[in-house]
């Protein structure tokens, strides 16, 4: 075991987010409770009483507000941190462009749930998705160990490319769900993060840069080169992102993946392709066995945004087939927005994968054997999709 | 709209998005040199004598174009004025001391 480690502890995804929190310790934490992301703000809350974090905590009455007051903090050259879901995330939409446009590494943790209507609690990719195009840097956890390392990534990130970062944990599955999880020295974490690298206005540090403008209007003049730098930094984010995992496996011995982690691919004729933690199941129940002329193999990525599309095209390099597991729909007609960019990705190579998109685990619907087997059966059909698992067809 | 300099974002002379790693951000008080003046069609005529300096103007102008001296009215900043009215609509109907002119008159 590294040094950094100081042992094993059994957390919720929503706890080791509250665990990271404070141990980076950051100047404000503003946030407004929302299931399943509560947790976070309630333990971090706890940490605050007994006295374990310094921060400056903002309860505010929406989630509109909670981003806002992130947003001030940011530029005034906080180290800002704040957690959300679903209609909390939605309320949120207006201010996630003022805090990219704006270039502030805010780190928000999602614990990502369903979009009403109808009312729904449980987890699905909706809200996060409905925030892709936003300008944040979006991470998709995978076990709860990884929530705890990408929220500690996520500062060093967030800070280097001048962009926020959303730390995505499947709702319940990850935030809920106890997990053995390798915890880190609290002087290792604060060695990593080290001190805040934010606006580069210390306006809380008491020195009088003299007032102000943050946000000014931009006319035709001058919207658009902003607009440009920002797709420009999200782009640098790609090798930001690539170059802070590796230091950040360096730092604490760990192996977390570069934007994406394959599985059983070597022998593989297919490779199903997803998002967060669904992957442990399909890896259990299909990985290496057979769909047809060759075996399944798993492609899941960590880094959604920027979206990865050369790591990507590599990994799907030799496989004849992809079907990708978008846990969201776009009501496009073609499927979710994983799939859209799974395709858009390998548009123009000389042999493509063929690619079936599927939706699934909407509002938290289960996997069950008979799907898991409908997955494999998609191998050989090679439709376009999108297949709708979970639901009766006909 | 004459398209002059009060038009355009006050910073944005030379701009090179490859210059940009930050948000936009100005020194502060810069809303001083965008002069919104020229944006009115109509302006306010203050009549002093028949004002009795109740602020009623001064409280509601959204542009702080009401200037005032010793807890009295003394003239109307047109740089930044827009046209808007509301000083005039607000106006106590028995002093009716600014009345809205055509600017093209």
């Amino acid at each position: 075991m590294s040094p950094a480690v100081v042992g094993r502890r059994g957390l919720t995804g929503n706890d080791a987010v509250a665990l990271a929190w404070r141990q980076i310790n950051p100047d404000v934490v503003a946030a407004y409770p929302i299931t399943p992301s509560t947790q976070v703000v309630e333990r971090f809350a706890r940490y605050l009483a007994d006295g374990e974090a310094t921060t400056e905590f903002v309860p505010t009455e929406s989630e509109h507000s909670a981003l806002s007051a992130c947003v001030g903090a940011s530029a005034a050259g906080a180290r800002v941190m704040t957690a959300t879901s679903s209609q909390g995330l939605a309320l949120m939409h207006e201010v996630l462009y003022i805090a990219s446009g704006l270039r502030l590494p805010i780190v928000m943790a999602v614990a990502t749930r369903a979009l009403s209507a109808p009312l729904n609690i449980h987890g699905d990719h909706s809200d996060a998705m409905g925030s892709r195009d936003a300008g944040w840097i979006q991470l998709y956890a995978g076990t709860v160990q990884e929530a705890y390392d990408l929220s500690i990534l996520a500062v060093r990130v967030a800070e280097r490319a001048r962009l926020p970062v959303m730390v995505c944990l499947d709702g319940f599955t990850l935030s809920h769900s106890l997990e053995p999880v390798l915890v880190y020295a609290d002087d290792a974490v604060r060695a990593f993060v080290g001190e805040a690298r934010t606006s580069g206005y210390r306006l809380l540090d008491g020195q009088d840069a003299g007032p102000l403008t943050v946000g000014p209007l931009a006319l035709p003049d001058a919207y658009m080169d902003f607009r440009r730098a920002l797709a420009h930094a999200m782009a640098r984010a790609l090798e930001v992102v690539a170059e802070e995992t590796a230091a950040f496996n360096a730092h604490f011995g760990r192996a977390l993946p570069v934007h994406l982690e394959t599985s059983g691919l070597e022998e593989a004729d297919g490779a199903l392709l997803l998002l967060g933690s669904t992957a442990d199941a399909v890896r259990e129940a299909l990985v290496g066995t057979s769909a047809g002329r060759g075996g399944i193999g798993l492609v899941r990525l960590l880094t959604f945004r920027p979206f990865p599309a050369e790591a990507v095209r590599k990994a799907l390099s030799y496989v004849a087939r992809v079907v990708v597991m978008d846990r969201a729909d776009s009501l496009s007609t073609l499927g979710g927005p994983l799939g859209i960019e799974v395709r858009a990705a390998l548009y123009g190579q000389a042999f493509p994968p063929a690619v079936t998109d599927v939706v699934y685990g909407l509002g938290g619907r289960e996997l069950r054997p008979r799907d898991l087997e409908r997955l494999r059966t998609l191998f050989q059909e090679a439709v376009p999709g999108p297949v709708y698992l979970g639901v009766e067809d006909g | 709209m004459s398209g002059g300099r009060s038009t355009r974002s006050a910073e944005s002379s030379a701009l090179r998005w490859q210059d940009l790693d930050a948000g936009p951000v100005l020194p502060g008080e810069t809303s001083r040199r965008f002069l919104t003046g020229d944006w009115r069609e109509r302006r306010p005529h203050l009549d002093l004598d028949r004002c009795v300096h109740c602020l009623l103007c001064w409280l509601y102008c959204p542009d702080s174009s009401v200037l005032v001296a010793g807890g009295r009215v003394v003239g109307i900043d047109l740089d930044y004025c827009k046209g808007c009215g509301v000083c005039a609509a607000v106006c106590p109907p028995s002093a009716a001391a600014i009345a809205m002119v055509e600017e093209a008159r």
